[in-house]
């Protein structure tokens, strides 16, 4: 297992170097001018100027290969120097700049990482371990009052979009009830218990929302697993030596019901990092959904190309995450 | 605390109590040891007393029925049958015919609804199963009452180890040790003929082959000492050299621990090898029962008859062509009230359609619930 760890990682090397290069391509043929958010009264020679200033003069692939090397070489050198307090072994020279702000990309990220770890990553924890519960429980008692319950709730999560739930939301709670926020305030820093009490009351429906989604999705794929299950001859045969309906239950159907339950909620994780682009648009928070898109519609390419790449390296890890634990559920799968 | 039987009195000393369970290093003699315990213990209970006046295990018209949205199938029919400790009974019919069902109503193994057990009584000690509830028919499961079913490809559960899985009836049952369930699952393993049994109990199913997995399902329906061992066509997934070897180490077992075995099967050669009795079942009622070879020489119901023709023999002249019983035994949305195989049978008559014909005794232990059941030996034995 650990062979077989070490050479997936190994590989993700070319992996992500043949992403990356789609991306930049991908960015280069598309539309769009850096310089077409400045103001109409800039002149022409100016704005070539401005142009060869940020480097976009040069063919694409000294273009790409500078940001690789800003990106895989002196951001990192940047991270390590500001984590362990030793500032020469960052890297002299230029840094990988936003085109929009002019700040280094990675200390955009950085600033907008919390926001989106605390609403997104809050969401992805409470949808699911609500979903484990109430997914087992619907298929113990498929048809109850319960599952035809939850069935409703999961299709409404489904299908009701997060820029219906969302405005429904703040609707009922913030404008008619008045208990919590509409806006999520970023500048809010927790420091004693009633700024806590805030920071709580305004995460909650951005999290009830972005739960809901993956409470229905993750629900539904524990229900069909553990239904499954049930039916397998092993749950005959447990039951047949006499083993209470809890064993049963979480004992045998659970471990073999969470093969593929455990890969779902893996490969959904990189999610958590991106954000929710409708979510945060919705209820202002500026994560790095609101990031991202902000870059997009500037044609701010280094942003938009190190959060694309990022989110790639973790779908990639989060890949091999789930393999990992595929094999340490499952006995018969074995990869050296 | 409920009554306790012969069953738990047997267990308390087949268990390795005299061998505190730690520290094995050579299993064999201690096997032995164990094996020679339970033999002479064995005598005890089945000679004295209980068994002279009511049976270890009976069966009194059951009825079990399976509710379906296009109706009420009434799968088992007032069967009755009983069994003593170190006997085997032989429950054979075609597929449909009720046998799985049956058995898994003993210890209400099917799921309600859709399936209820509408009446009769299972006895075992004196207890009746279909009376206790939940939580007391659990500590019978596997305890006193063994389960072997069909498919030992899937009857296990494939991401626990085989220790894990024979030890969880021993733990809950016995309330024994982590450690003192592991050597005795060992035991287990070599009593039921797995080599180097140390290093395989610790290995999951899917490195056991068809014929060991099975070893190990009889092993882990054997664990607690069960009075009764209800085998649900053990041998029919296996191929037939496999098949011979689990037989003989059920007979083997059998001999050694003195359990009554139940053997479904549809499979008359199996039965006439390893039965005591047979019970021949049809459309969820039991039309013919008797001992293995008064029924083997003369078959009195014409379904039996039939079933034993079907047999195809090794040797001698190549016959024409392999017999069958054309059609398909019926499915019963109502309680029967005519016979269920007059539309199969050469013999039937008006009265056939009329009326249910009742369990008759013939000879000696043998009773046929046939109108007018056939008197001539059997010409194919």
């Amino acid at each position: 297992m650990l062979t077989f760890t070490l050479r997936r990682l190994f590989l993700m090397v070319p992996t992500l170097l043949v992403i990356a290069l789609a991306i930049f391509l991908l960015l280069e043929l598309s539309p769009g001018d850096p310089m077409s958010q400045l103001p109409l009264s800039i002149p022409e020679d100016v704005r070539e100027g401005l142009r060869a200033a940020l480097g976009l003069g040069d063919p694409w692939y000294v273009r790409f290969l500078r940001w690789l090397y800003l990106f895989a070489v002196v951001e990192p050198s940047h991270m390590l120097a500001a984590a362990t307090g030793l500032d020469n072994l960052a890297i002299e020279g230029p840094r990988l700049i936003s085109f929009q702000t002019r700040s280094p990309v990675a200390d955009l990220i950085m600033q907008r990482l919390p926001q989106t770890l605390w609403v997104v990553g809050l969401s992805y924890l409470v949808g699911t371990l609500l979903a484990l519960p109430i997914g087992i429980y619907s298929a113990y008692r498929q048809y109850g009052w319960f599952d035809q319950f939850g069935v409703l709730i999961s299709m409404a999560g489904f299908s009701l979009p997060s820029f219906f739930t969302g405005p429904v939301l703040i609707l009922v709670f913030s404008i008619w009830l008045g208990w919590f926020p509409t806006v999520y305030d970023t500048m809010l820093t927790v420091s004693d218990w009633s700024s806590f009490w805030l920071q709580v009351r305004q995460m909650i429906l951005p999290v009830a929302v972005l739960s809901l989604l993956n409470l229905a999705q993750i629900s539904r794929f524990v229900r069909a697993s553990v239904l499954d299950n049930l039916g397998q001859d092993y749950v005959r045969t447990a039951r047949a030596k006499g083993m209470t309906e809890r064993v049963v239950l979480l004992v045998h159907v659970l471990r073999n019901s969470m093969i593929p339950v455990v890969t779902v909620i893996a490969l959904g994780f990189p999610t958590v990092f991106t954000g929710a682009i409708i979510t945060e648009q919705l209820f202002r928070v500026n994560g790095i959904g609101q990031l991202l898109i902000t870059s997009i519609y500037a044609s701010d390419v280094p942003t938009v190309m190190t959060l694309s790449v990022i989110f790639a390296a973790l779908v990639v890890f989060f890949n091999l995450v789930a393999d990992v634990l595929y094999g340490l559920l499952d006995p018969r799968i074995r990869y050296d | 605390m409920p009554p306790r039987g012969l069953a738990s009195e047997r267990n308390n000393h087949w268990l390795p109590h005299p061998y505190p369970g730690v520290g094995f290093t050579d299993l064999r003699p201690l096997l032995k040891e164990t094996d020679k315990m339970s033999n002479s213990h064995l005598e005890k209970p089945t000679t004295a007393g209980i068994h002279a006046s009511a049976p270890l295990f009976e069966v009194r018209d059951l009825e079990t029925v399976i509710h379906t949205r296009s109706g009420t199938v009434h799968a088992v029919n007032s069967v009755s049958f009983e069994i003593n400790a170190g006997e085997t009974l032989g429950v054979v019919g075609e597929s449909g015919s009720g046998k799985s069902v049956t058995m898994m109503s003993l210890i209400r193994l099917l799921a309600s609804p859709p399936v209820e057990l509408r009446g009769g009584q299972v006895l075992l000690g004196g207890e009746d199963l279909l009376k206790l509830d939940e939580g007391a028919l659990r500590d019978l499961r596997g305890k006193k009452v063994g389960f072997v079913f069909q498919d030992p490809m899937t009857s296990l559960n494939p991401v626990f180890t085989v220790g894990f899985q024979l030890m969880e009836p021993l733990r809950q049952h016995l309330g024994m040790s982590r450690r003192g369930a592991h050597d005795r699952a060992v035991e287990l393993l070599a009593l039921v003929g797995i080599p180097d049994p140390a290093r395989r109990v610790d290995e999951y199913p899917h490195q056991f082959s068809g014929g060991m997995r099975q070893r190990v399902m009889i092993a882990m329906a054997l664990a607690c000492d069960p009075a009764v061992l209800i085998a649900d066509e053990p041998t029919t997934a296996l191929d037939v050299t496999i098949q011979a070897q689990i037989i003989e180490l059920m007979r083997e077992l059998q001999s050694k621990l003195g359990m009554a075995v139940i053997w479904v099967t549809h499979d008359l050669n199996v039965v006439r090898e390893i039965a005591d009795r047979v019970l021949v079942m049809y459309a969820g009622q039991v039309i013919e029962h008797g001992p293995v070879d008064a029924l083997f020489a003369q078959p009195a119901h014409p379904y039996t008859r039939a079933l034993l023709a079907t047999m195809p023999r090794a040797g001698g002249a190549k016959q024409e062509r392999l017999r069958a019983i054309e059609g398909m035994p019926p499915i019963l949305t109502e309680a029967p009230q005519s016979c269920a195989f007059r539309a199969r049978c050469g013999h039937a008559r008006a009265r056939c359609a009329q009326e249910l014909p009742r369990r008759q005794p013939l000879s000696n232990g043998h009773d046929v619930a046939c109108h007018y059941p056939l008197r001539e030996v059997a010409e194919h034995v």
